[in-house]
């Protein structure tokens, strides 16, 4: 990994403060250590400058990272999670989802809306990992379906772009169903001639990957993110065996033929606009 | 199972066959959450029984799927390889004839002593085995025979070859493959359906699932591992997400429960095995008829339906997070 940077003056007070819970600042990168004020992470991406690590991207900052201007006008955004199992684990399931709802301030793991990215229509569906985990429950998997409509109603392309760790097991076997209705869905895009074009985010893994995410006409990875449907740790403890040091990386798919590209966020941009001007045969 | 709970429970079941179910539909208005409440309290499986579900689901004598494959159909052919890497012994697929027709038939397959057990994976598939079973979904659709997979994994297999060879991504495609079809394709829940191990071959027009199998997002013992960070609270995992048939029936996941003879369907194999081909039967019938266009929009429509949530009408907006 590269050396921690020494071109920049770090002030002191511009250090990260030591946390209680012992992990590492949220702006420094667990790569090479370099530490970002949140302005100068923000104006390059949250993409190290320093090594290349891509850091998380929140829903919302990725939409204002890949669309036009203010062209992005949210659809679905009053659908709410049912508790439909009353399921309680350590806590109840209502309490987790206002909790996530207060501190990510979205309504659930996925945002969908119409948008343009480099001046191509499209429908554009985010997910963000930050709410429980980017799990897939009943409101991801009815929003996943409606961006699908909305994108035949339109006939325009959908672009998704994936961060979860699978299903939400707090809906229980309604959350597995969530895989065969957004593939249902997806088929249905298809079958209207409409691109689709998945971006998997670190990590995309599970029933997510085993789902829609899998399913696009052009398949693409930033770098360095999990696609698998084990991870690692499960994997490890499963099977005893020893793995790849890339084991499930964006760099391992690509090799295996899992994948179209792998695209640097700093070119993400560019390259949907390209490949979305393709899919929409320059009309 | 004692036979007073037993009777019980189906008891119960004849009452929630005799209500009007809320099937997969949106929660819109008190009067709907007032009759779900109500129906949860007339039918709620106690923890006992969800548990109780959970081990005759997984028990060791439980009959697998070639055990109703061969007492249900007949001229059965098994058919073998992906036809590009491998074959795939946790998946069996092939061809046979059922109530006067032909039948694809694709079912994990679990085995019964330890050779066997090792061979067949646990009847955890890899990919190489969801491909096989989507080149039994293709001969299907070229000839027009109808489909029947049987629903007992514990999981797709987490190995690194399984990754390695795109295991997210032939659970995906299977799926979608089965969404493009236009012949009727009927689902049995046998033992216990876990996760996309279980899912890649559950997209259908009908689910029936037998009175003691569970169908699930994950084991139990592994939301135990994740929610409690421990294996052994399964137990309360499993009360937590409600594997159990009847709860699946309300739900709207399954379309019929299939009686199991007295004690579990392992006591009986062949007794199970005609109550199941009795359903099976009955809901190949009524789907042969059904124009092929239909069927499949009738299918997605099905799984466009499935999921709980309500809408929210604007609130004065919460600030992003950075």
């Amino acid at each position: 990994m590269a050396e921690p940077r020494i071109d920049v003056s770090i002030e002191h007070k511009n250090l990260p403060e030591q946390r209680q819970d012992g992990k590492a600042h949220p702006n420094t990168c667990p790569s090479c250590d370099s530490h970002y004020r949140e302005d100068e992470l923000e104006a390059n991406l949250r993409v190290c400058p320093q090594c290349g690590y891509h850091f998380p991207v929140r829903a919302r900052a990725r939409i204002e990272q890949l669309v036009d201007e203010g062209v992005f006008e949210e659809e679905a955004a009053e659908l709410r999670s049912e508790d439909p199992l009353g399921f309680f684990d350590l806590r109840p399931y209502t309490e987790r989802l206002a909790e996530a709802e207060v501190s990510t301030g979205l309504g659930d793991a996925m945002l969908i809306g119409q948008a343009a990215i480099e001046e191509q229509a499209c429908e554009l569906a985010v997910m963000d990992f930050a709410f429980m985990g980017g799990s897939m429950g009943s409101v991801v998997g009815e929003k996943l379906s409606r961006a699908c409509e909305s994108a035949v109603e339109r006939r325009v392309p959908l672009v998704t772009v994936t961060a979860s760790g699978g299903a939400r097991m707090q809906e229980g076997i309604l959350s597995l169903m969530q895989l065969p209705k957004t593939v249902c869905s997806i088929e249905d895009l298809r079958d209207a001639r409409c691109g689709f074009i998945s971006v998997m985010t670190h990590p995309t893994t599970a029933g997510v990957l085993a789902s829609f995410a899998s399913l696009g006409d052009v398949m693409i990875a930033e770098p360095g993110a999990l696609l698998a449907f084990t991870g690692p740790r499960v994997v490890q403890q499963t099977t005893r065996e020893k793995l790849p040091d890339d084991f499930g990386l964006a760099e391992a798919n690509l090799r295996f033929g899992h994948l179209d590209a792998i695209v640097p966020r700093t070119e993400l941009r560019p390259y949907l606009g390209r490949v979305l001007r393709l899919f929409s045969n320059g009309e | 199972m004692a036979n007073e709970a037993e009777r019980h429970l189906r008891e119960r079941l004849s009452r929630l066959r005799s209500l009007p179910l809320l099937r997969g539909t949106r929660l819109s208005g008190e009067l709907e959450r007032l009759q779900r409440q109500l129906e949860r309290i007339e039918a709620e499986p106690t923890d006992e029984e969800i548990w109780r579900s959970v081990e005759l689901a997984r028990h060791s004598q439980r009959p697998y799927t070639l055990d109703y494959v061969e007492r249900l159909f007949e001229d059965f052919v098994e058919l073998h390889g992906d036809r590009a890497r491998a074959e795939d012994p946790a998946l069996v697929t092939g061809l046979a004839r059922f109530g006067g027709r032909t039948i694809a038939v694709i079912g994990q397959q679990k085995g019964r002593d330890i050779n066997e057990r090792t061979r067949r994976n646990f009847g955890m598939p890899h990919p190489e085995g969801y491909r096989k079973g989507m080149r039994m979904m293709e001969i299907a659709q070229r000839h027009g025979f109808p489909i029947v997979t049987f629903l007992d994994s514990p999981g797709a297999y987490p190995g690194v070859a399984a990754e390695q060879h795109g295991q997210g991504g032939a659970i995906a495609r299977s799926q979608a493959l089965l969404a493009r079809l236009t012949v009727p394709i009927v689902a049995c829940v046998i033992g216990e359906g876990n996760s996309g191990g279980a899912i890649a071959i559950g997209l259908v027009d009908r689910v029936l699932m037998q009175e003691n199998a569970i169908y699930s997002v994950i084991t139990p013992e592994g939301c135990a591992a994740i929610l409690w960070r421990d294996a052994g609270e399964a137990r309360k995992a499993a009360s937590a997400f409600k594997p159990d048939a009847v709860h699946c029936l309300e739900l709207g996941v399954i379309d019929e429960i299939v009686t199991e003879p007295q004690g579990g369907a392992h006591l009986n194999p062949d007794e199970s095995a005609r109550m199941l081909g009795a359903a099976l039967g009955r809901n190949l019938d009524e789907l042969v008829g059904i124009p092929g266009e239909e069927l499949r929009a009738e299918r997605r429509d099905r799984y466009r339906r499935l999921g709980i949530y309500t809408a929210r009408a604007a609130e004065p907006a919460l600030q992003p997070g950075s």
